[in-house]
């Protein structure tokens, strides 16, 4: 079979997938791996290609959830519409973090990244007058079933899909990766490294703040513990990627779906469900020991693995 | 051509050129020799404006360069081949010399320099569409000093194109770059293979902890008993 039609037929499958009378469960894992995945190429853009590796991006997520939970809350308007909105508001915050953190470099990047992060889930617990802080927002969901939402996020998802392997085959792509590799070697080459970074993590903030306006529509409910959070939004985002494969165009996809149902079935466990934070960590440190690519970049040497099993 | 000027440059709070001056003239090979930790390094990287003089100035030309952006030197003509050869290592051969074009006049020009550059280094064409992190030392630095040549520099600056290579392959690279100042460059080159670097050089500068310490030709340094004593080890 010619190598060329798998796209379309991936593409096909996923479009009749929720017809084939799956049960609503399974339709939310899916729901929930396809949104995982739009976030990992989001963070992939910015943390794989480009090599600015982001602790914080729950704050484009929450920022881009509480754009349309707010929306609805407040003026009852549809949150759909924070779709719209957020692009300004998640690029406005981009840029200002991109100001004071992209100057730094490795470690302090990280650590810069990481208490904004922080900074914005302690400020929308705080601003009680618009956010009602810790009691969250709840809104009125568009649809009871889950068909609609699935589409939604297919389109987000494979939209994203097509606009990073554009950009990534342009120009823009070749700047992400030369300042990834050796910053210093590309400013002298003449690429102006602030503004193509800040390019990056532009475009990366605005498809994550997209993510979490869908969250908002999808779940029906938010609080700042939830879509700010450093554990279950940031790391999962870096996980997604890690696990999939770092900079590689399928890798999210690949980690969202392991990442999505591995939570959940650990979650259903008695007794050590509850720590399923600290089996994610195990599973992170094991993966970047065995499998540094993750599965995606790394699925030649786990093809020689399986092959060296096999007796001769 | 290049003028520094009583620079000063410091890592945060510690000061690692004192007052440092030299200057090259058009078609002229420099060199900058010295220990590990002289300063030579920081040299090259306060010209390509990777770091700033606190106070001090560097022209070319005439034109100041010390208060430009880094990514707009080499529109004025000035490639700085790093040291450790620093390449796209996931990107190929080709790529790599596509990058070291990037702006201005080399941009147009982009097809026949290439073409210039693998005629100088026939190995890398055969190999354009390899990825660069697969390639030898030499072949490595080859790419370098080939991605900076992209650029249509006036003023090509080598740091340490000798390091990590084996003997036969230093030679080579010593007589790439005399062929490169033949077609009409000006050589700045940093080296701690003092001999070599001497041998090649119309005019050197000893830089000793951050100071220039000796000035003269390349020639005549070879002879010096301080010289000889302190790097070339007779």
């Amino acid at each position: 079979m010619n190598k060329k039609y798998i796209p379309f037929i991936l593409i096909g499958a996923l479009l009749v997938l929720p017809q084939l009378g799956l049960s609503s469960y399974v339709l939310h894992i899916l729901i929930l791996a396809l949104m995982w995945a739009t976030a990992g190429m989001a963070w992939n853009l910015l943390g794989g290609y480009c090599g600015q590796v982001s602790f914080g991006h729950a704050a484009f997520f929450g920022m881009g959830a509480y754009c349309a939970g707010l929306l609805a809350h407040h003026y009852d308007i549809t949150p759909w519409l924070g779709f719209l909105v957020s692009v300004p508001v998640v690029a406005a915050l981009a840029l200002v973090m991109g100001f004071i953190v992209l100057r730094l470099r490795g470690p302090y990047f990280v650590l810069a990244t990481l208490a904004i992060g922080e900074l914005l889930r302690i400020i929308a617990e705080n601003l009680v007058d618009l956010t009602q802080g810790n009691l969250g927002v709840l809104i009125r969901r568009t649809w009871v079933d889950k068909d609609p939402y699935y589409y939604v996020i297919l389109a987000l998802a494979l939209g994203t899909y097509f606009l990073i392997q554009r950009i990534m085959a342009s120009r823009w792509g070749y700047y992400f990766v030369a300042i990834r590799e050796d910053q210093d070697a590309a400013e002298s080459l003449g690429i102006n490294t602030t503004l193509y970074k800040t390019i990056a993590l532009a475009i990366s903030a605005v498809i994550t703040g997209f993510t979490g306006a869908f969250y908002m529509n999808y779940m029906g409910y938010i609080d700042p513990q939830i879509v700010f959070s450093l554990g279950d939004i940031s790391i999962v985002m870096i996980m997604v990627v890690m696990v999939g494969g770092v900079a590689t165009p399928l890798g999210p996809w690949v980690g969202a779906v392991i990442m999505v149902i591995l939570a959940e079935w650990i979650r259903s466990l008695p007794v050590i469900g509850t720590g399923y934070q600290t089996l994610f960590g195990i599973l992170l440190i094991v993966i970047i020991i065995f499998l540094p690519n993750g599965l995606v970049g790394d699925l030649p040497k786990i093809k020689r693995f399986f092959k060296k099993e096999v007796p001769a | 051509m290049l003028e520094i000027k009583n620079i000063n440059v410091f890592y945060g709070d510690l000061q690692v050129l004192w007052d440092v001056s030299f200057q090259v003239e058009p078609g002229e090979i420099v060199a900058l020799i010295g220990a590990n930790g002289a300063g030579k390094s920081t040299t090259l990287r306060t010209i390509s404006g990777l770091l700033r003089p606190k106070s001090g100035e560097v022209t070319l030309d005439g034109q100041p360069l010390h208060s430009l952006e880094p990514y707009d030197l080499i529109t004025l003509g000035i490639a700085h081949v790093p040291e450790a050869r620093r390449l796209f290592v996931e990107m190929t051969v080709e790529e790599n010399l596509d990058m070291g074009s990037l702006r201005g006049p080399a941009k147009l020009k982009r097809k026949e320099t290439k073409e210039m550059v693998f005629s100088l280094f026939p190995r890398l064409s055969e190999r354009r569409r390899q990825q660069s992190g697969t390639l030898s030392g030499g072949e490595q630095q080859m790419l370098a000093i080939g991605r900076g040549l992209m650029g249509l520099p006036k003023v090509i600056m080598f740091d340490e194109p000798s390091l990590g290579l084996a003997p036969i392959l230093v030679g080579e690279i010593f007589e790439i770059i005399k062929r490169i100042r033949e077609e009409g460059k000006t050589v700045l080159i940093v080296e701690q293979n003092v001999r070599q670097t001497l041998a090649i050089a119309d005019r050197a500068y000893v830089l000793e902890t951050g100071k220039v310490t000796m000035a003269g030709k390349g020639r005549d340094m070879l002879n010096d008993e301080h010289v000889k004593a302190a790097y070339l080890g007779v």
